[in-house]
């Protein structure tokens, strides 16, 4: 009996090209070009927000009265403010803010709507019912209010806005995530699943998240973008991260809006990154989306 | 030959739009052990529903069913997951049943896990014995993903999923119903196969009465929601004792062009099962139908040896 069990070879689980990260990249590359290109863009602001110190030529907060607007030189890439601090500096040290904040507000966003998308759109019947209603009345605050009166109470900083946009696009992009599941949820490998006894975490985490990947990255890339603009409208309001941190909305909606005609650089720079930034995870995204799915294999 | 299955008085209802829709009014059947009994009917005649509902994946509104001496009507949620294994269900359209993200390999060891079998080894093995038995190659299919195969080949996964905790009631819900003609012998044969390896009983729901009659040790026919007829194959295929059985088989066509096609075949759509007939449910569409049909239901009863039928004017009497 021994014998016969050594015999048995162990069964090859994977077969499938880019199951590893390497070779990942290497279809992203090969297959999606736009796609590697976003995603080039992602790791060039990644590696400038997390090597800000050393690449900024000046301070993100070093005023320099000499030098107030002066425009894109050699010597200050990007020009400078009307504090005359340095742009190509606080741009680089927003992408730092601006990528955290970005990434960690869509990642809890997307984490809350897939949570409450899933088990609602699963669960169905009364509890579904509890739930969306739930989602409704939350839905129907405006934001700002909601932000407004929280950021009041606990006091601005970047931890607030991260939770509260968070939760804020997480519980009305659950809409998006349910919807998706309710049609998942009826097809035939479910119900096999149901009538082979799985339970229901199982079911959910591999049955119904993996067929519902497609909305999800979508959700998480477009909420990226959100983020980002939310939180230049926040600076905006001073509900923020407080100045003189550099983000580049408070860039923006800053001194960018009040020296728009008199040094249009002040808006451009931050503006460009903004766009720049969300543009590379939009295209990055729809490309991880094809890729991801397994019968986009070898196709193009 | 006793019964492993038997189901009495089931009915499922579905609430549609303030109405009741009874899919499955009032059905009393018996599967033996080791027994293949065809279900068949028209679309829309609860054949599917009433498969589900024995497996508790619809629960009835009423009725027992009970499987092996249990119950299963009266278990609670986790004890009826626990009796899952010993019960499974064929799918009609294989491609749809497996999961496209997931390969193969985990696709039919996935029952094992849900059971709590640990070993990876042993799941391998068992996994690699099961699809050889289906006539797949373990080598070559475990690392693949199920959109690589064709409907056939889905659905002899399906069936190795299916058997892989060998179980002993196996309800197929039209299996080759979605599958080209040339591939259905393959699969009913295998089914036959399967049957005889793992000493299965079989459920097996279709509306192609050849298919049926090619599997089936007992058929039972069924029309809106009640059963018509049951009998043993061959004596319901001689000699049908329910008017809509008649029908039905003289509906089968002809593989000749001289034969004309049969001239009383029931008269338009069977009728909406949200208000169903009074009396007899067939009495609308029947050439025999009078006016006791219309106000007593006929009871299902033996008129001949292990042949039932629910008629008050049965063929076999004339």
């Amino acid at each position: 009996m021994v014998a016969v069990a050594e015999t048995v070879r162990p069964l090859r689980r994977r077969r499938l090209p880019g199951s590893g990260t390497l070779s990942f990249i290497g279809r992203l590359f090969r297959d999606k070009p736009l796609g590697a290109f976003g995603f080039v863009i992602c790791v060039f602001f990644l590696f400038c927000g997390i090597f800000a110190d050393v690449l900024a030529p000046y301070g993100y907060n070093q005023i320099s009265p000499i030098n107030r607007l002066k425009p894109p030189s050699a010597q200050f890439w990007l020009g400078t403010d009307n504090l005359g601090r340095d742009m190509l500096s606080r741009c680089l040290y927003g992408a730092q803010l601006s990528v955290i904040i970005g990434l960690s507000a869509a990642t809890l966003a997307t984490v809350v709507s897939v949570l409450i998308g899933i088990v609602s759109g699963y669960l169905g019947g009364k509890f579904d019912m509890i739930m969306q209603r739930f989602v409704d009345a939350w839905m129907s605050f405006p934001d700002l209010i909601i932000l407004i009166v929280v950021v009041s109470v606990v006091g601005p900083g970047m931890g607030p806005v991260i939770v509260l946009l968070g939760l804020l696009y997480g519980i009305g992009g659950s809409r998006i995530i349910r919807g998706a599941v309710l049609s998942v949820r009826e097809n035939a490998y479910v119900h096999a699943a149901q009538s082979t006894g799985a339970t229901m975490p199982r079911i959910l985490w591999k049955h119904i998240l993996p067929n519902v990947m497609a909305p999800v990255i979508v959700l998480f890339t477009t909420r990226v973008g959100a983020v980002i603009l939310a939180e230049s409208g926040l600076a905006f309001l001073g509900l923020g991260v407080p100045p003189p941190a550099p983000t580049w909305g408070g860039m923006l909606s800053g001194s960018g809006r009040s020296f728009m005609y008199l040094a249009p650089w002040l808006a451009l720079a931050p503006g460009l990154c903004i766009t720049i930034v969300v543009y590379a995870i939009n295209v990055f995204g729809d490309a991880l989306r094809d890729l991801l799915d397994p019968r986009m294999r070898g196709s193009r | 030959m006793s019964a492993l299955l038997s189901v009495r008085n089931l009915v499922v209802e579905y609430a549609i739009g303030g109405k009741t829709l009874s899919a499955v009014a009032d059905v009393s059947l018996e599967v033996g052990k080791g027994e293949t009994l065809g279900l068949v009917g028209e679309s829309g005649c609860g054949k599917s529903t009433l498969g589900r509902a024995v497996l508790q994946l619809r629960r009835p509104t009423a009725g027992k069913v009970v499987f092996d001496g249990t119950e299963l009507t009266g278990l609670d949620a986790e004890k009826m997951r626990l009796m899952r294994r010993r019960l499974q269900l064929i799918f009609q359209d294989p491609i749809a049943s497996l999961n496209p993200r997931r390969c193969i390999g985990d696709i039919v060891a996935e029952p094992l896990i849900i059971t709590g079998i640990t070993d990876k080894a042993e799941r391998d093995r068992r996994v690699r014995e099961v699809l050889t038995a289906v006539g797949l190659d373990a080598d070559l299919v475990t690392g693949r993903l199920p959109h690589e195969f064709s409907g056939g080949q889905c659905q002899r996964i399906c069936i190795a999923r299916a058997l892989i905790l060998e179980p002993e009631l196996v309800i197929c819900d039209e299996p080759v119903s979605a599958l080209d003609v040339s591939i259905r012998a393959q699969i009913l044969n295998l089914l036959e196969d399967m049957k005889r390896r793992y000493g299965l009983t079989l459920l097996f729901i279709a509306h192609d009465l050849a298919v049926v009659k090619a599997v089936s040790d007992r058929i039972a026919v069924m029309y809106l929601g009640k059963l018509c007829e049951v009998g043993p194959t061959e004596k319901l295929f001689a000699q049908p004792a329910h008017p809509y059985t008649a029908l039905l088989l003289e509906a089968i066509p002809v593989p000749d062009p001289s034969v004309k096609p049969a001239a009383n075949v029931p008269i338009g759509e069977p009728p909406s099962p949200i208000d169903p007939p009074s009396g007899c449910r067939f009495r609308t569409r029947c050439p025999r139908a009078d006016a006791v049909c219309a106000e007593v239901v006929p009871p299902l009863e033996e008129i001949a040896d292990g042949q039932f039928a629910a008629c008050h004017h049965p063929l076999s009497a004339r």
